[in-house]
């Protein structure tokens, strides 16, 4: 199962796909393909109806979190100085939007082949987080959909039950994006250390950081 | 009260004597019957206490209801989600007094090894009373019979009158305890603060934490 012909075989079957190629350089060499949202359904119809690829089973979906990257460039700039037209060079600090993105792992039961591993990528974190449902193709994608929307926050369109799936309804915000903040419900903790640890002093920190007695044992 | 003797004395002679009291309490703590309810991987050996290796019914616990209403002991086996928690408060409330609560495993008695994350109960304590503490993670068959019949001896010695009379007679102590709503982050209140108290540590603000009275941890075995 080559993923470069597989490439090649969804671009002329889907007119107007954008398809990348995502090169894994690790020992595994799982490749993946990065789908584009507009497309996403009908190339999955595709992989899954195709006589030759067959992808009738979708057995995980993942989120990931890209938060944005700050870069740092510099800029030469024309200005004026004290009336004097000067060269100046100018640092200039951009933000990424950064995208939360969704993996699936596709293998096909009737031509034992697989997995193949698609990828596909929200616009931004914030407003545009809307994907396509992949649920209308693969009906185990429903559950795992609904994980990902409560834990990263990625929308499905077309999903036809998108709710919470592991938190409650009232709960905000999603815990698994990396620029979550916990409520502080530090407590008593016996052994503490690394993240534990911090976590305990920044509570100490904020509660006054003196020497404290938090009431009597039971 | 019958004299020891003389109870002694009669018994050689063919007659049985015995306290109301006594009587009473024989008759609780040789029928428990546990709530047939099971949360995560301490279920597993629960169930498998139950089964004919271990025999839990050799202590008159065998019969597991799926009913609350029809059981007198609450084993609150495994992890105890913030999502859960309010499920099992309310499941407490629906058993009939008497009813006593087993906290099985690590997650059970303090969040276990999940106790920093975002969506689990750092301990059943924080809403409902806790007779026994089980640590272990699970804990195994034995450790669970060694609980029930520690909570078993707690009930013979229990007194039908005066200040140490259990909580279900005592009218003024609480049979139902709140249940906990859904917050934004956490559950509201996220502790009964007239059920449980952070154990007294002193905290000294260094890189590193002393404790100070280690007699009131919380995943202290059998600590009431």
């Amino acid at each position: 199962m080559n993923l470069e012909a597989i490439k090649s075989e969804l671009e002329a079957a889907v007119p107007g796909c954008r398809l990348e190629l995502v090169a894994n350089p690790s020992p595994s060499g799982q490749h993946s393909l990065r789908i584009d949202a507009a497309h996403a359904v009908a190339l999955a119809l595709y992989l899954r109806d195709a006589p030759g690829l067959r992808f009738d089973f979708c057995s995980n979906i993942t989120g990931i979190d890209w938060p944005g990257k700050q870069t740092t460039e510099k800029v030469k700039l024309r200005k004026l100085i004290d009336g004097i037209e000067q060269d100046i060079e100018e640092l200039r600090t951009t933000t990424s939007p950064g995208s939360l993105e969704v993996v699936y792992h596709l293998y096909s039961v009737k031509k034992k082949h697989g997995p193949l591993v698609l990828r596909s990528s929200t616009q931004d974190r914030d407003a545009n987080v809307h994907l396509p449902s992949l649920t209308p193709v693969w009906r185990s994608a429903e559950l795992q959909e609904r994980e990902i929307f409560d834990l990263f926050g990625v929308v499905f369109d077309g999903h036809p039950d998108l709710r919470r799936l592991l938190l409650w309804d009232e709960f905000q915000d999603h815990p698994m994006r990396r620029d979550y903040v916990e409520p502080d419900d530090f407590e008593y903790e016996p052994t503490a250390h690394d993240e534990v640890l911090r976590r305990a002093n920044q509570h100490l920190s904020e509660a006054g950081g003196k020497l404290q007695s938090q009431g009597g044992g039971r | 009260m019958v004299d020891e003797k003389l109870k002694n004395e009669l018994s050689k002679q063919g007659i049985f004597t015995t306290t109301l009291e006594q009587l009473y309490n024989w008759g609780r703590s040789s029928s428990l019957w546990p709530l047939n309810f099971g949360l995560a991987c301490c279920a597993i050996e629960m169930i498998a206490t139950t089964m004919a290796r271990y025999d839990m019914a050799r202590f008159g616990a065998e019969v597991f209801r799926p009913s609350p209403r029809q059981a007198d002991l609450m084993i609150v086996a495994g992890t105890v989600t913030k999502k859960m928690a309010p499920q099992v408060v309310r499941l407490y409330n629906q058993m009939p007094e008497p009813k006593y609560v087993i906290s099985m495993g690590a997650c059970a008695i303090s969040g276990g090894p999940f106790k920093q994350g975002y969506n689990v109960l750092k301990g059943i304590d924080r809403y409902i009373p806790v007779d026994i503490y089980i640590p272990g993670c699970p804990p195994r068959p034995e450790a669970l019979l060694d609980a029930f019949m520690e909570l078993q001896k707690r009930i013979d010695q229990q007194q039908l009158t005066g200040a140490n009379r259990p909580r279900h007679l005592n009218a003024d102590e609480p049979s139902e305890f709140p249940v906990p709503r859904f917050g934004a982050h956490d559950l509201e209140p996220a502790k009964n603060p007239n059920l449980w108290k952070a154990p007294l540590v002193q905290i000294a603000q260094t890189s590193t934490l002393q404790t100070v009275s280690p007699q009131a941890g919380t995943d202290e075995s059998r600590s009431h």
